[in-house]
């Protein structure tokens, strides 16, 4: 009896089948994109590329993918460092003005006599020193890292104009070394790939990047285990100020000048929102490079796209802030529906 | 009070005092571990259970006292040093990182690294994760999985395998059963059986439930007001006599309190 109505069965569940399939596949496929945030972010720049160059034909040109890369390549080698730290649970709010401050001190080393090379290894490690103060005093200080490198932002940015008295200075020319260090046309994307690439695999491949997940994830818990979780903050808010000092050369280099007012809160916080929207988690213990990397693209693509369909940036700073408010929204709902799926 | 020693004790504490300002917590502590058995420590709340295992585990150091590990006095000076002499502590909290994977908090601080490259060798210490978890009788779906979807027994299973791993020879238990529902106690209580048989490590458990304690331990103390008032075997005592222990600090405190 059961095997003369199992067929029959069979027969009649094929077109529930098939919609269960269907149902299968999307939910596969929204699976991918839940666990995967850098697939959905990708999906997002292609949408926004064939938005653009539907609208306007100069998009997809080889001149205008060089303006996007520049002006993406900065912020997204700030944003490798920040992701670290937002990993590690803490912030650095400072690096756009590290990002100023280590060109004037390569300048000064040059001025003085010394070779160039010098003056970018005396640059880096200015600029590891502001991240070495920001950590020490964030760890040791127990300061939230918020309000330390609040403190240290106007504290670097005071401490730029005085040294410079305020005016910009013309980078110093050195013939190939400016190609390699800012000024070819696709030398700074080339170092912001490079970066990222680097800093995933410090992330997902090395004990560095595993302390630093386990500090963010859970500070009391890591060091019980014992993982110095105060070495991991501080070296990471280090590797922090160390990438804005060398995005801010790599600049200085490229527009052949070094400015003072250059970078700022303007470009820290374009690295923390490309951060964010890449999937990195505020609370900590989440987030990849390589979304931070597309989340600065993102950003990138979309300055660049209305600039080209003349829309305003005043409207700009509307879509700005509408689309991190998104991202963060979908961030968190996610987060929760990943966390009913475990039940 | 000198027993006949067959077995050594792995772990012997003498006259340990610890005050915290004004506060008693520990009077006068005298406990022995004997190598191979699992010591259940009740108390209530605020007997000195938790500063007992902070001092054993080296986060809290006595005011008097000695402590002896494998017959020679020490002083536990750190959580590093009394790890050093083999002593793991799984606390409540767990230790655990959310995001990581199984093996990942398996080998953290433990890492495998593919030489001569700073990376990690993942392929080598997810099999050893994996053939560990086998061994010790630990089922879970995959050793890939993040710590963050395992059930509250899975995860204490995996902190416990982590601290047998890095070659515990006693192993601190605080609450392991705490906040679990049966069939998950009942895992645990398979894995500490299962430790037991192998005879590799000692534990002294923290626990409440007294069914639980005389399902697995071979030995009870109960701490109450910062002394061990009863130290017996299991096979010697009962639960009534416990309760009767127990209760008759809850008369007390109920008299005083009038």
């Amino acid at each position: 009896m059961a095997k003369d109505v199992l067929p029959d069965a069979a027969a009649q569940k094929t077109e529930p089948e098939k919609a269960r399939d269907r149902r299968a596949f999307w939910s596969n496929l929204a699976g991918i994109l839940l666990r995967r945030r850098e697939a959905s972010i990708i999906v997002v720049a292609i949408l926004l590329v064939v938005y653009f160059q539907v609208s306007n034909q100069n998009f997809f040109t080889q001149a205008n993918i060089r303006t996007i890369s520049q002006f993406a390549a900065a912020t997204a080698i700030i944003s490798a460092g920040e992701v670290m730290l937002l990993i590690c649970g803490e912030i650095d709010l400072s690096v756009g003005m590290v990002f100023a401050f280590a060109p004037f001190i390569m300048y000064f080393t040059y001025q003085a006599g010394l070779p160039i090379w010098i003056g970018i290894i005396f640059g880096l490690l200015a600029s590891a020193v502001v991240g070495l103060f920001n950590g020490l005093v964030t760890v040791l200080l127990k300061v939230p890292s918020f309000i330390t490198t609040l403190g240290t932002l106007f504290l670097i940015e005071g401490l730029n104009l005085t040294i410079s008295n305020g005016f910009p200075v013309l980078a110093p020319v050195v013939g190939a070394f400016n190609q390699v260090f800012g000024n070819s046309p696709w030398s700074e994307i080339i170092w912001a790939i490079a970066i990222a690439i680097v800093m995933q695999v410090v992330l997902s491949f090395t004990k560095w990047g595993l302390h630093t997940v386990a500090t963010g994830g859970n500070l009391l818990g890591a060091s019980e285990t014992g993982v110095n979780v105060n070495r991991v903050k501080i070296g990471n808010f280090m590797l922090c100020s160390v990438f804005g000092g060398f995005a801010g050369i790599l600049e200085g280099f490229r527009i052949t000048s070094i400015d003072p007012l250059a970078g700022g809160t303007n470009i820290m916080f374009m690295a923390v929102a490309g951060a964010v929207i890449g999937g990195t988690s505020l609370m900590g213990g989440l987030g990849t490079i390589v979304g931070a990397f597309l989340g600065v693209l993102v950003l990138s693509i979309l300055f660049d796209g209305f600039t080209l369909l003349g829309v305003s940036a005043f409207t700009f700073d509307i879509i700005l802030g509408a689309a991190i408010l998104i991202a963060m929204i979908l961030n968190v709902r996610l987060q929760l529906l990943r966390e009913a799926g475990r039940q | 009070m000198i027993e006949p020693q067959e077995v050594p004790d792995v772990i012997r504490a003498e006259h340990i005092v610890k005050s915290y300002g004004a506060v008693k917590a520990l009077r006068d502590i005298n406990m022995h571990l004997v190598k191979g058995e699992v010591l259940g420590l009740v108390g209530d709340n605020g007997a000195g259970k938790s500063t007992l295992i902070k001092i054993l585990t080296g986060f809290v150091q006595p005011d008097d006292g000695k402590i002896f590990v494998n017959g020679e006095e020490v002083k536990l000076r750190s959580v590093t040093y009394a790890r050093s002499l083999g002593i793991e502590t799984v606390y409540q909290d767990l230790a655990l990182v959310n995001e990581l994977t199984v093996y990942h908090n398996m080998f953290l601080k433990r890492e495998v690294l593919l030489k001569p490259f700073p990376l990690l060798n993942n392929r080598v210490m997810r099999e050893q994760a994996h053939e560990y978890l086998k061994k010790i009788g630990v089922n879970i779906q995959s050793v890939d999985t993040e710590v963050a979807k395992l059930s509250g027994g899975q995860r204490q299973a995996i902190a416990i395998a982590r601290a047998v791993y890095s070659n515990a020879k006693i192993l601190l238990l605080d609450e392991p059963l705490a906040a679990m529902g049966a069939k998950e106690g009942a895992l645990i209580l398979d894995l500490i059986r299962g430790l037991k048989a192998a005879g590799e490590v000692s534990i002294i458990m923290i626990a409440h439930n007294y069914g639980q304690v005389f399902e697995i331990c071979d030995r009870v103390n109960l701490l109450q007001h910062g002394t061990i008032t009863l130290d017996k075997r299991i096979v010697d005592t009962a639960l009534d006599e416990l309760n009767e222990l127990v209760m008759r600090e809850y008369r007390i405190a109920a008299t005083s309190s009038q």
